[in-house]
């Protein structure tokens, strides 16, 4: 990508000629997609699926008798996603910011909804909301989202109209506030490593907006008290404090969540360097790790691809992580730097919180890797979330 | 990207975007740095943790080979029995420990709760049999008896009986063919410990926890063999426990058949012949302790002579070897190591060690020759031999006059051998022993192989005791203190011998040297050993290593592995001496003290070699001995406190004999009637489906000669040589003399009577009538 390109980008197409000409004009939008990312990102999906398969094949009691129950919905659900990012581009980031309010809305009342009777209980989280055909929707997911939309939209209005170098007081405080309400709900759940994730979705945004480094540092400090608050006033459940306490001793709690840690830990040490070939991991075969098709797919890679395996996902999130950065540094507008320093915020704490809870080094929560784990709800919002970011660098150009 | 559009932000944003990108490399760099360690570093550790995760091993026990005697026939086989047994783990697991399973199990099994509950409970060293003995966590067995309605009261309600298994199982069972009890040789088997099992676990044939290992005889010896090698699957599980794939498949191998020497045949007659010995013993009155003889334990050996393998062992009083099979119950364990039991796991046949009396005087003859003197002598067999005012007097005090040392053996002469020895003891320096003493006697009995192991292949074989002075020295040193604080130079007669032995027990004295040189004193052998020598001089001096196994063939057959007959040294004698004992102890069978049991044997085409003993301990009655061979076989027999050597074990050896042979009573020989005319050459033939080929077995051999009792055929004795009739028994328990211990032959017997008490009185008379007089039978 030279500067030439660029400028040809910048006098060929414009914001305004939105539509499928804009997409599929030979030399234009796609010279213009951050192909490391897009690649990265199918690559991930289709990887994730092998592992899925791996490990549910034999899951009888899972698959419906179908092995390949869950490979086939693994590409369903990347297929969806592409399609979704290819909406999102198409709409562009900028388009989307319109939308916002109504996204948000709708957002919140799903998770609303969660907690009502409509929802249903997974693994202790009553996070999920069952639909008619074996599938069901995860909302917390897709506040992720708004939440990043939402505060971009509070926090870069005035500074992106050039009325101020940095977001005031006052509109932190209401950025803040709009990230509260679907926090707390989804604590309600409750979903604590969606909290955690939305919290650290919320340090992201607030450091790329440029925020006073009093709110950085109150937050942090804020989120420090709150945290040891909540663990002094016994107000988590007690399978979320064995999970917390597990991930470091799994002698704790050898039968529930420590066996967890273990098993996933034997899995992947188990792995060697070049792990034991695709669908012969015994750990897998044997299904001595629960949840490894959602949460705990990274140890399918570790000891059936081992050490080249699982560095290879880690390097794959690395590159959309880089690209992600670089694009919230090359745009011009605010909007587009804080939702793509969200979205790698957002990536970089799930990935890092879900690889280190199978490595042992995290405490287990209900997180997805993003790509790989198999789940729709998920899928849908990280290949969004790629949308988000193609839009914001192919719209990039647009204050020049 | 180089060229960043220019764009309103303030440098802050900037920054704090280039701060993002860090923590997120940083992020990433951890999870790659922890999964570097995880899977390269301790990769090898969990891999091996991995791989006990999702193995379960599931184990075949392997059948356990077959004991064979030489003609094929089992003496220890298996069979299916179905075994009831109970898991320790599961009922530990349970509320009561089990109790309310255990007592409904006990209904069904007809036992008392009581019962099966002490079945269950750990050995320890409080808690007596029964117990179980094996692993914890190995289920043990309840009863091996259960009928198969039992089984499947147990089975179809397995939800009653939770940790409850009847399962058909392989069992040893040890059948006697035709009453071949052959208990001591065999063994027996127990369950693996848990020290055995860690011990054997690097070895090449490590334990399983459901393992019987032998604990003695054939089954101890051979156990690898035997044993086989149990299957292992290694199936691969799931976190359920489902089974999802093999791992690993090695299959059971059932262990090798061992083919033993024995006959079953000549073994049954053997123990029938020495039990009916000794309880004609029991019949017959002792004159020196004025009681009948006790006979209370006794063995004999029946040897190959060309290649020491053994054809029969017996040892008496014995025991059934099924008791041990599915745990031994605690009246069987009581009455089998009791301190009543008199102690029938032993075999005394290599474990019991007695004073050999004169059967030991081929050794002294040997000696003589080596140490230079003539076998034609003449010695003077005088009635008694006097050492510095000590008179040591020769059997019955009979006067042989001047006589070869092969006369000597003949007629058992003491005083020739007292002589012999004492002239060699005053040569090597008498009470002021030389340097380099030659010791001929001593050492002869070495070459002989006494004082050590025959190498029998059975374990635990003891070694006896050749009296030399390194075993005068060392066994002063461990008992002077002892001597020297209860020894009074006027006290009763054990304070007396205390006294003497503090004093000079370290040395070797004359009259040590005395007594050793017929066999008594403190000089000790084992069956086995006087059957080796005895074989040893029928084939011309090789001292054969005896054995009991024969061969290992593998269970189809295919893989025969024989023991060839191994040596373990010469006989210390030229060829020419060799012919000359050779012809005495002919003479001895046919004109000597043995010559009245064997009235009628066909000489000249079985030739007859004997030795009779008559040893006398301490305190208790002589033991019997009698050592034979022909071309073909050497017997001995022992029989504790069991009268003289001819009159107690004679009747007994020539009745194994003449079944070996076919002889009659009269003397013929009947080829069709005799088991074992030349020694088993052949193996038998194992198929390869493991089955074997074996003759039938009689119900009980020693019941298909129509034999007449012992008595009954204790014909006229020829020559009128060897009847130990007439005349009164004098000497009771002997009068203690300076030098005299334990095991001393007495010596100042006066004439007249033999101090034997064997032979009734029918014999007697006969004896009278044939003139024999004061003629002793043995010696």
């Amino acid at each position: 990508m030279t500067g030439g390109v660029n400028s040809f980008q910048v006098s060929g197409y414009g914001p305004e000629r939105a539509g499928w000409t804009r997409v599929f004009a030979r030399d234009s939008l796609a010279r213009r997609l951050d192909w490391p990312i897009l690649l990265s990102a199918i690559a991930l999906s289709l990887l994730g699926s092998l592992l899925v398969y791996s490990a549910t094949r034999n899951r009888t009691e899972l698959n419906q008798g179908d092995p390949y129950y869950f490979l086939v919905r693994h590409w369903l659900n990347t297929g969806i996603g592409l399609a979704l990012m290819v909406g999102a581009i198409w709409l562009g980031h900028r388009a989307l910011r319109t939308a916002v309010p109504l996204l948000y809305g709708v957002s919140v009342l799903l998770i609303l909804l969660v907690l009502t009777p409509l929802g249903s209980t997974i693994n202790g989280a009553h996070s999920w909301i069952k639909l008619p055909g074996g599938f069901s929707l995860q909302p917390s997911e897709f506040v992720k989202i708004t939440i990043i939309l939402g505060m971009a939209m509070l926090l870069a209005a005035r500074v992106d109209a050039g009325d101020r170098p940095h977001p005031d007081h006052r509109t932190v405080l209401q950025a803040l506030g709009l990230a509260v309400v679907p926090m707390l709900i989804v604590m309600l759940m409750p979903d604590l490593g969606s909290v955690m994730v939305m919290v650290v979705i919320v340090l992201g945004v607030l450091l790329a907006s440029g925020a006073s480094n009093r709110w950085i540092f109150g937050l942090m400090s804020a989120g420090a008290i709150g945290a040891v608050t909540v663990w002094q006033l016994g107000i988590l459940d007690e399978y979320q404090i064995n999970r917390f306490a597990a991930f470091a001793n799994p002698e704790l709690d050898p039968a529930g969540v420590g066996y967890n840690t273990n098993q996933a830990r034997i899995a992947i040490g188990s792995g060697g360097l070049t792990g034991s070939g695709l669908f012969h991991g015994s750990q897998t075969t044997g299904q001595f790790v629960p949840e490894q098709q959602t949460d705990f797919v990274f140890t399918v890679a570790g000891e059936e691809l081992g050490f080249v395996g699982g560095a290879l996902i880690i390097g794959l999130l690395g590159v959309i992580l880089w690209r992600a950065c670089r694009i919230a540094r090359d745009t011009t507008d605010l909007y587009g730097t804080i939702v793509a320093a969200g979205i790698v915020a957002w990536f970089a704490f799930q990935t890092f919180e879900n690889i280190g809870m199978t490595l042992g080094i995290m405490p287990v929560t209900g997180l997805p890797l993003p790509f790989v784990s198999y789940g729709g709800s998920s899928m849908f919002a990280v290949w969004l979330a790629v949308g988000l970011l193609q839009s914001i660098r192919v719209q990039r150009p647009m204050s020049a | 990207m180089t060229n960043i559009p220019e764009t309103g932000r303030s440098p802050r944003v900037q920054i704090r975007l280039v701060v993002i990108q860090v923590l997120v490399v940083s992020l990433l760099g951890t999870l790659g740095g922890r999964l570097w360690y995880l899977q390269i570093r301790e990769g090898d550790q969990y891999a091996k943790e991995a791989s006990g995760n999702h193995v379960q091993q599931v184990v075949q026990p392997a059948v356990r080979g077959s004991i064979l005697d030489a003609r094929g026939v089992a003496l220890a086989d298996n069979e299916t029995r179905l075994v009831v047994s109970a898991s320790r783990t599961d009922l530990l697991k349970m509320k009561d420990d089990g109790k309310a399973v255990l007592t409904k199990l006990a209904g069904v099994l007809g036992m008392t709760p009581k019962d099966v509950m002490q079945k269950v409970r750990l050995c320890d060293s409080e808690t007596p049999q029964p117990c179980w003995n094996g692993s914890p966590y190995q289920p043990i067995p309840i009863t091996d008896e259960a009928t198969p309605k039992q089984a499947l009261q147990i089975r179809e309600r397995a939800e009653d009986f939770p940790g409850i298994t009847a399962e058909p199982q392989a069992l040893r069972r040890y059948p006697s063919p035709g009453k071949a009890n052959t208990a001591q040789v065999l063994g027996y088997l127990s369950p693996v410990t848990d020290e055995e099992i860690q011990q054997a676990q690097d070895t090449s044939s490590p334990y399983l926890r459901s393992d019987m290992v032998g604990r003695s005889g054939l089954e101890r010896q051979y156990d690898k063999q035997l044993r086989g090698k149990a299957g292992v699957t290694r199936y691969e599980v799931d976190n359920l426990g489902r089974v999802i794939g093999k791992a690993e498949d090695d299959p059971a191998r059932p262990g090798a058949n061992l083919v033993t020497s024995i006959d079953s045949r000549v073994q049954r007659i053997a123990e029938y012949e020495l039990n009916e010995a000794m309880k004609a013993a029991r019949k017959e009155h002792d004159r020196n302790t004025n009681r009948n003889y006790e006979a209370d334990s006794g063995a004999v050996v029946v040897m190959e002579a060309k290649t020491g393998r053994v054809v029969a062992m017996a040892s008496n009083p014995t025991y059934d070897p099924n008791a041990w099979v599915g745990g031994i119950s605690a009246k069987d364990y009581a009455a089998l190591t009791g301190k009543k039991s008199n102690y029938p796991l032993l075999n005394r046949a290599i474990q019991g060690q007695s004073a050999p009396g004169s059967i030991f005087k081929v050794i002294p003859t040997a000696a003589a020759i080596n140490a230079g003197y003539s076998f034609e002598g003449p010695y003077n067999c005088s009635s008694s031999y006097s050492i510095g005012g000590q008179v040591f007097k020769n059997f019955e005090s009979q006067n042989h006059g001047a006589i070869s040392l092969g006369r000597a053996l003949e007629v058992s002469c003491d005083t020739v051998f007292y002589a012999l020895s004492h002239q060699e003891w005053k040569r090597d320096g008498g009470n002021k022993p030389k340097k380099n003493a030659h010791d001929w006697f001593y050492k002869t009995a070495h070459q002989f192989g006494l004082g050590q192991e025959t190498g029998i292949d059975l374990p635990n074989e003891v070694t006896g005791r050749v009296p030399d002075r390194q075993w005068k020295l060392d066994y002063w040193k461990a008992n002077k203190d002892v001597w020297c604080k209860t020894g009074k130079k006027d006290g009763s007669y054990a304070e007396r011998i205390a006294y003497e032995n503090c004093l000079e027990g370290n040395r070797l004295r004359a009259g040590d040297s005395v007594n050793y040189s017929i066999g008594q004193g403190d000089t000790l052998v084992t069956p086995i050993q006087m059957a080796t020598i005895y074989a040893a001089i029928s084939n011309g001096g090789t001292l054969y290593d005896p054995t009991v196994g024969k061969a290992v063939i593998s269970p189809d057959g295919k893989t025969v592995t024989e023991f060839e007959p191994r040596s373990h040294g010469k006989l210390p004698m030229t060829k020419k001496t060799l012919g000359q004992i050779d012809a005495a102890l002919e003479g001895v069978a046919t004109r000597g003290t043995a010559a009245w049991r064997f009235g009628g044997w066909p000489q000249d085409k079985i030739p007859m070699h004997a030795k009779t003993g008559t040893a006398e301990v301490y305190g208790k009655q002589t033991t019997s001995w009698f050592a034979t061979y022909t071309e073909d076989y050497s017997i001995v027999m022992t029989i504790s406190q069991g009268g003289t050597g001819s009159g107690a074990s004679g009747p007994a050896v020539r009745n194994i004999y003449n079944a070996l042979y076919g002889v009659s009573e009269d003397g013929e020989i009947d080829k069709k009637k005799a088991l074992l005319p030349t020694p088993q050459k052949d193996l038998p033939q194992v198929r390869t489906d493991g089955t074997i080929n074996a003759p039938k077995v009689s119900k009980d051999p020693a019941k298909d000669r129509a034999t007449p009792s012992p008595d009954a055929r204790a014909t006229a004795p020829q020559d009128g040589q060897d009847d130990p009739a007439g005349g009164q028994q004098a000497g009771t328990v002997p009068s203690p003399e300076a030098g005299n211990r334990d095991t001393r032959r007495r010596e100042r017997r006066r004439g007249g009577g033999p101090r034997h008490g064997d032979g009734g009185t029918r014999r007697r008379a006969r004896a009278r009538r044939a003139g024999s007089g004061a003629r002793r039978a043995d010696s």
